[in-house]
C-alpha cells in the first residue's frame, strides 16, 4: 500500500445562508486547495464530493460532475458520496483508498453543504431522513431528539446527575465558542457563558438551542497525493496514516451499546490499529460535536477518556490547548459550524493545518498526530488519522 | 430471498393491535421491528410470532422543533422502550404531559397501542406508529 499526503486544502467561510450556489462554494474551496497544493485542475485524476442535501436546497443532484468541469478538471471521473453528515469523511476515506491502492496519484475531494439556506423547518425534516424512514421517523425521530434520548440515557446508565450533566455539556459549548472566535472561518465567533446555554430555549429535551450545532452553508476541499505526486509538491506533506469506517442498524437496534455508539468504536480500532497507534499519542483531534452531548459520548469510545467521565474534561481543562487532549480547537461543528458534507473534509483541513503548524492562536505547539471523527446519522462514523510528514 | 415480514404487513397487524415480531431458531431471540436477518445472530431460520405489548422505558425526549409538516404534533415524547422480550422500539407517550415530564418516567412501565402516521411529501403514509401509555 502506497502512503497518501494531504498537500492542500481549500475552505470557504461557514456561514448562515448565503446566495452563492453549492457549485460555487465547493469550486472556490478547490481552487484554493488546488492553487495551495501547486498544481493545475487538469492535474486532478479523479474528485470525490460528499454532499446530503442539494437536492433539496437547491435542487441539484450530480453536483460533483457541474464542480469538475466548472473548476476545469474536465471529464474526470467525479462522484457523490452520501453518508449524512459524515458524506465528506467517506469521500476522503475513498480518496485515500484509490491513492493507495496505486490506482491514482491525484484526487481532489471535499463536501459542500447548504443546510442554512433550507430553512430550519425542511433542514429538521430531511436531516430526520438520516434515521429509520418507516420504523423510526413515524414516531418523530428527529436529530435533536436523537441525542436529547441518549443525554437522558448516558445520566441514567452512567448515574450522572442530569443537572451535572447538563453543566458539563454546556462548558463543551462554550469551550466552542471561545476557540471559533479565533478561527477566521467560523461561523460564530462570540463567546458565550454557562448561562447563556442554561437559559436557552428547549429544543429537545434536555437539549437547549446552544446544546445543538447551527445549520450552515459551506465548503471545504483538500487535495490528496501518493507519496511520490507529494515529494514534487510540498515540503510539508502530512500524511495519512490510518482509516476507519463503519455503519450501524436503525437506533432501537443498537440496544446493546447505546449510549456507546457501537460503529465508532469498530472504526476507530481499525484506524489506531492501521496506524499503529494509542489514543496516548494523538496531539489533536476534531471530533463530530453536532450536539454537546456528542462531545462527551464520542470522546469516551475514542478512548480519550473512561466511559461515563468525559463529562468532567472540559470544565477541567482536559480538552483545551494545553490539555491532555485538545478537542475541536477549531470551534467544532458548534461554533465554526455544520454545513453537513463538508464537515469531514473541514475537519481534516483542520488537523492538516494544526499538524503544519498554521492555526495562529488556536494552534497545538508541536502536534505531530491528529485524528476527526465523524458521525453521520444514526451511527455511519469515519475516523481518519494524520501524522505530521518531515 | 424473501421476507419473512415485511414493513407493510408489520404496520397492518400494528393496526389491529397486534405486535409481530421473528423468533430466531438458531440463537431463540426475538427481533423487533423486522428485518431481513435476526438482529442478535444474523440467522435466517426465522419465523412470525406475536409478541407481548408489554415492556419499560428506556429513554425519552420532549421534541419542541418539530420536522417540516408536523409542526401541529410538537410538543410530543419520543421514546425507546424496552419490550418484555427483550427488542426495543421506538414510539411516541400518549397520556403524559409533555412540558411535566422529566427522567422520572424512565423505567415506567407502558403498554404498546398505535397511531396513524399519516406520512408526508417523502415517507410512506397511513402506516400505524407505535405509541405507549403509561399502566
Ligand atoms: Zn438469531
Amino acid at each position: 500500500m502506497k502512503k497518501v499526503a494531504i498537500v492542500g486544502a481549500g475552505h470557504t467561510p461557514f456561514t448562515f445562508a448565503t446566495e452563492k450556489t453549492s457549485v460555487e462554494l465547493f469550486s472556490e474551496a478547490a481552487m484554493d486547495a488546488i492553487n495551495e497544493a501547486n498544481i493545475k485542475a487538469k492535474d486532478i485524476q479523479a474528485l470525490n464530493l460528499g454532499n446530503c442535501l442539494g437536492d433539496f436546497s437547491e435542487g441539484q443532484a450530480m453536483l460533483q460532475s457541474y464542480v469538475a468541469n466548472d473548476i476545469g478538471a474536465f471529464n474526470v471521473p467525479a462522484t457523490r458520496f452520501e453518508g449524512a453528515c459524515a458524506s465528506g469523511s467517506l469521500a476522503v476515506r475513498d480518496a485515500f483508498i484509490w491513492i493507495a491502492s496505486g490506482f491514482y496519484d491525484l484526487v481532489l475531494v471535499g463536501g459542500v453543504e447548504r443546510a442554512a439556506s433550507i430553512g430550519t423547518s425542511l433542514a429538521t425534516r430531511t436531516f430526520a431522513m438520516f434515521t429509520d424512514s418507516h420504523y423510526e421517523y413515524p414516531a418523530g425521530m428527529t436529530f435533536p431528539a436523537m441525542f436529547g434520548m441518549l443525554t437522558h440515557l448516558y445520566s441514567k446508565h452512567y448515574n450522572v446527575p442530569l443537572e451535572k450533566l447538563k453543566e458539563q455539556m454546556a462548558n463543551i459549548s462554550v469551550q466552542s465558542h471561545a476557540y471559533g472566535i479565533h478561527n477566521p472561518n467560523a461561523q460564530f465567533k462570540k463567546e458565550i457563558t454557562v448561562e447563556n446555554v442554561l437559559k436557552g430555549f428547549m429544543v429537545c429535551s434536555p437539549l437547549q438551542l446552544l446544546d445543538c450545532c447551527p445549520f450552515t452553508d459551506g465548503a471545504a476541499v483538500i487535495v490528496l497525493a501518493s507519496e511520490e505526486k507529494a515529494k514534487e509538491l510540498t515540503d510539508k506533506p502530512v500524511y495519512i496514516t490510518g482509516v476507519g469506517q463503519s455503519s450501524s442498524g436503525r437506533l432501537s437496534s443498537q440496544k446493546d451499546h447505546l449510549p456507546r455508539i457501537k460503529s465508532r468504536e469498530v472504526s476507530i480500532k481499525q484506524a489506531y490499529d492501521m496506524a499503529g497507534i494509542t489514543p496516548n499519542d494523538v496531539d489533536v483531534c476534531e471530533l463530530h460535536d453536532c450536539f454537546s452531548i456528542a462531545s462527551i459520548i464520542a470522546a469516551e469510545s475514542l478512548g480519550f477518556f473512561e466511559f461515563g467521565t468525559a463529562g468532567d474534561a472540559w470544565a477541567k481543562g482536559e480538552a483545551k490547548i494545553g490539555g491532555k487532549i485538545p478537542i475541536n480547537v477549531s470551534g467544532g461543528l458548534k461554533s465554526k459550524g455544520h454545513p453537513i458534507g463538508a464537515t469531514g473534509p473541514s475537519q481534516v483541513a483542520e488537523i492538516y493545518h494544526q499538524l503544519r503548524g498554521e492555526c495562529g492562536v488556536r494552534q497545538v505547539e508541536g502536534a505531530k498526530i491528529g485524528i476527526t471523527d465523524t458521525l453521520g446519522g444514526d451511527g455511519v462514523i469515519c475516523n481518519l488519522i494524520m501524522e505530521k510528514g518531515w | 430471498m424473501e421476507y419473512k415480514l415485511l414493513f407493510k404487513d408489520y404496520s397492518k397487524a400494528l393496526g389491529k393491535g397486534k405486535l409481530l415480531g421473528l423468533k430466531c431458531s438458531d440463537c431463540n431471540n426475538i427481533t423487533v421491528p423486522p428485518k431481513m436477518t435476526c438482529q442478535e445472530c444474523g440467522g435466517t431460520n426465522l419465523e412470525i410470532v406475536e409478541v407481548t405489548k408489554k415492556g419499560k422505558i428506556v429513554t425519552f425526549t420532549v421534541v419542541s422543533v418539530a420536522p417540516e409538516g408536523r409542526e401541529n404534533e410538537a410538543p410530543y415524547i419520543t421514546a425507546l422502550v424496552e419490550l418484555d422480550q427483550g427488542p426495543w422500539i421506538m414510539g411516541n407517550i400518549a397520556n403524559v404531559e409533555p412540558s411535566e415530564t422529566t427522567m422520572d418516567i424512565i423505567g415506567k412501565e407502558v403498554k404498546l397501542s398505535f397511531r396513524n402516521f399519516p406520512g408526508d411529501r417523502y415517507a410512506p403514509g397511513n402506516q400505524a406508529r407505535p405509541t405507549f401509555t403509561l399502566v
